[in-house]
């Protein structure tokens, strides 16, 4: 698809959202097949209309959905139905598949994403990513979580640097761990350790939203018990979208839940409801274990 | 014995049947490694053992103590000691003098003739400079070690002989008497060829040395690792990480894996064609060298780099443009680094191969005879593989031992070249790991 299609389709998903009414309101009736609530009062993220094709495989069909400001959300499904995919598409990672496409509207602050005018490397620093398999830099551990504050110019001089990065570590719940350190390369931390120093490297930017994409899929109960207590500690500040496979994992540190189901947004709703009352057959399946 | 158990056995018996099989199989397959491994071991000790007893004596050269007569007659009969007169001197009279004062019984021209040509000419070019740089020495007497002939140096070396009739080896009778009685008086011995490795080729084995060839070859590589690792690195990069994939890239990476199977003489004929003809290039330069070879060594560093940005984890590229760097910064900070240790190697296979290249070079003229060593990247030159060449097809058997010292020399070169090129590489290994 050129730039020009895709503005035109940008510009047509846009066009039926506000004809509707204006999406920053509660109750706004957006036009989707989604059970339950998908949008929010004063979102952060504003999904409309996002179809995501992988050349003929049509990955994302015709999602909606709004990410509220210092909560958390997660996204839950079947392997394959495309939690991956639509993730990607919020810090425009997609941008790197050579065959993928993304059609429809994605604002942050109201700002359209995929707008020509949008800076991508701006965006990445605005929308933190974190990502299923540790991948630290095969450098220092100071310099993973130094490595975004200088790429971005955000420390003026070394000390500034040094305070970015404890502040950081602090934050992921990290810093007693590797205070001594720091010079030891990043790769040779054990796997839950590298999950916090990833946290601790996106967070060092100050992003407005965290996307977090099965993080704790590799780790032990302890670990992963270590990390979802940070995520509930960084909702203060971010919102957060966890994309994850264990069902008490999303009822423990989400507030709402969205269920993903090959492609579709089937039900989106708080937490407590999916779990408790999911209004949708596919939902219920999928909760109660009767889904494969 | 219930149900489950007796499978269980049979599970177990045929499992531990199969184990046996297995077993066999894979020490088969391990005694295959280790005797392919002794005979690529057998192979490379027979080529070192062959070239290191044949060559190392080239290292070595015969010496002659003379006790030279500086004879003001000779030398500067008008006592002037004007620069001119002594630089026009004739010097080659100094030693013959010495020489029948030392054997005053050789009579007749053909004896006189053996006699005269033991010592090399090599001797008159540093007596003149002996008293070029201190007149006063004329009109005392000194003892001079010069440098043997070829031919007596071989037979002192030992590879003549001497139970052969004499019209069967290059030294005669009278001469092998004469050497006989230097050995005695401790007149002759064998001394570090040093001229070897400080002078350039000569028609005189014993004069011959490498250093032209490995000026040349040292300046040449120079320009190939000039022109082709950064050319080459970049357009890997270009290629791998920024290039769209579309018909063109195809038809690009079909032509760079052509070009590296291309024969290596033909890089010489374009070379040719181009570079001297068409920009009028000098001939035998080590310039035209370098960019005949680098066109030649270009496929290979950019496969190899292309080979080495590939096995870079996509997990890494993810991870930076995922703290929003660009894509630049991406590949500078953190992909180039993790594939420059790959990418050092294939250079260092293309440079190894490039030293050792003869086809091109002689197309470009860089095979002609060339005394002097060249100092800048248009002097004519040659480099080794193609001095070796020359070495082999020359007659005198002062020649062998001659190739087979370049070939080490070409050796160790690459030695040292492979040495740097690991250390660079380990020090890449540590600082980003
Ligand atoms: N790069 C790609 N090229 C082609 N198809 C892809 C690509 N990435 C994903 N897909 C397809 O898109 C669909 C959604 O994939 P996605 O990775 O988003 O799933 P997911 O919900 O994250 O699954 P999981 O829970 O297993 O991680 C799948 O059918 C997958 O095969
Ligand atoms: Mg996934």
């Amino acid at each position: 698809m050129t730039i020009e299609q895709h503005q035109h389709v940008t510009n047509v998903a846009r066009d039926v959202v506000f004809n509707e009414s204006d999406h920053s309101r509660p109750g706004e009736q957006v036009d989707t097949k989604t059970v339950g609530q998908v949008t929010v009062e004063a979102p952060v993220i504003t999904a409309r209309h996002v179809n995501v094709h992988y050349s003929e495989k049509h990955a994302i069909k015709d999602v909606s959905i709004d990410v509220a400001r210092n909560s958390v959300i997660a996204f839950i499904g079947p392997s394959g139905c495309g939690k991956s995919t639509f993730l990607r598409c919020i810090n425009r990672m997609n941008d790197t598949i050579p065959n993928a496409k993304v059609s429809g509207s994605i604002q942050l602050d109201g700002i359209d994403i995929y707008d020509r005018s949008q800076d991508i490397v701006q965006l990445r620093a605005r929308v933190g990513m974190v990502f299923q398999k540790p991948n630290p830099f095969p450098k220092s551990i100071y310099e993973n979580v130094a490595y975004g504050p200088r790429i971005h110019g955000l420390a003026g001089n070394r000390a500034d640097l040094d305070e970015i990065v404890q502040t950081s570590l602090r934050k992921a719940g990290l810093w007693e761990e590797v205070k001594d350190r720091l010079d030891n390369p990043g790769t040779g931390l054990s796997g839950g350790q590298q999950q916090r120093l990833c946290i601790a490297r996106a967070i060092a930017v100050d992003p407005e939203v965290i996307l977090m994409d099965e993080p704790c899929s590799a780790l032990d109960p302890i670990a992963t018990a270590k990390v979802e207590d940070l995520i509930d500690e960084l909702r203060e500040n971010y919102a957060i979208v966890i994309v994850t496979h264990s069902m008490q994992q999303a009822a423990r540190v989400s507030q709402r839940t969205a269920y993903f189901h090959l492609g579709d947004l089937i039900e989106v709703g708080p937490t407590e409801q999916i779990f408790t009352n999911p209004r949708h057959k596919l939902t219920e399946d999928y909760i109660t274990g009767r889904f494969g | 014995m219930t149900k489950t158990a007796m499978a269980m056995t049979t599970t177990q018996a045929r499992v531990a049947a199969s184990l046996r099989r297995r077993y066999a199989a894979e020490m088969r397959f391990r005694a295959y490694g280790i005797l392919a491994i002794c005979i690529g071991l057998a192979f490379v000790a027979f080529l070192f053992t062959s070239i290191i007893s044949k060559g190392y004596t080239s290292f070595q050269q015969t010496y002659i103590a003379l006790d030279i007569d500086y004879s003001a007659e000779l030398i500067d009969p008008e006592g002037t000691r004007a620069a001119q007169t002594l630089q026009a001197a004739d010097y080659e009279a100094v030693i013959k003098a010495s020489l029948k004062e030392q054997f005053p019984e050789v009579e007749g021209r053909a004896s006189l003739r053996h006699l005269y040509g033991m010592i090399s000419n090599a001797g008159e070019q540093l007596l003149r400079d002996r008293v070029v740089a201190k007149p006063s020495l004329i009109g005392t007497h000194e003892r001079v070690w010069l440098l043997a002939d070829d031919h007596v140096d071989t037979f002192f070396k030992g590879q003549i002989d001497r139970k052969l009739p004499e019209s069967d080896r290059p030294i005669s009778d009278e001469e092998i008497v004469w050497v006989d009685q230097w050995k005695a008086q401790h007149r002759a011995e064998l001394r570090f060829n040093t001229a070897f490795f400080t002078t350039g080729d000569s028609r005189e084995p014993e004069q011959a040395g490498v250093a032209g060839a490995l000026a040349g070859s040292a300046l040449t590589l120079l320009v190939t690792l000039l022109l082709s690792f950064p050319i080459g690195v970049a357009a890997a990069i270009y290629l791998e990480e920024f290039a769209p994939r579309n018909v063109w890239t195809d038809i690009i990476e079909v032509n760079i894996n052509n070009l590296a199977a291309v024969p290596s003489i033909v890089f010489g004929l374009l070379g040719l064609a181009m570079f001297i003809q068409f920009f009028g290039m000098p001939r035998s330069a080590p310039l035209v060298g370098g960019l005949v070879l680098s066109l030649m060594t270009l496929p290979t560093i950019i496969i190899a780099g292309r080979a080495s940005l590939k096995a870079v984890p996509p997990s890494i590229r993810e991870a930076a443009l995922g703290m929003g760097a660009s894509r630049v910064q991406m590949v500078a900070h953190h992909v180039l680094p993790l594939a420059l240790p790959g990418m050092l190697t294939g250079t260092i296979i293309g440079m190894a191969r490039a030293l050792g290249e003869s086809a091109p070079l002689l197309m470009i003229g860089m095979v002609a005879f060339i005394v002097d060593v060249p100092h800048s990247l248009s002097d004519p030159s040659t480099v080794l593989p193609v001095q070796i060449y020359l070495w082999a097809r020359s007659p005198e058997r002062a020649f062998v031992e001659r190739t087979s010292g370049a070939i080490m020399v070409l050796l160790g070169f690459l030695l040292v070249m492979n040495a740097v090129a690991v250390i660079l590489r380990n020090r890449f290994e540590r600082r980003w790991s």
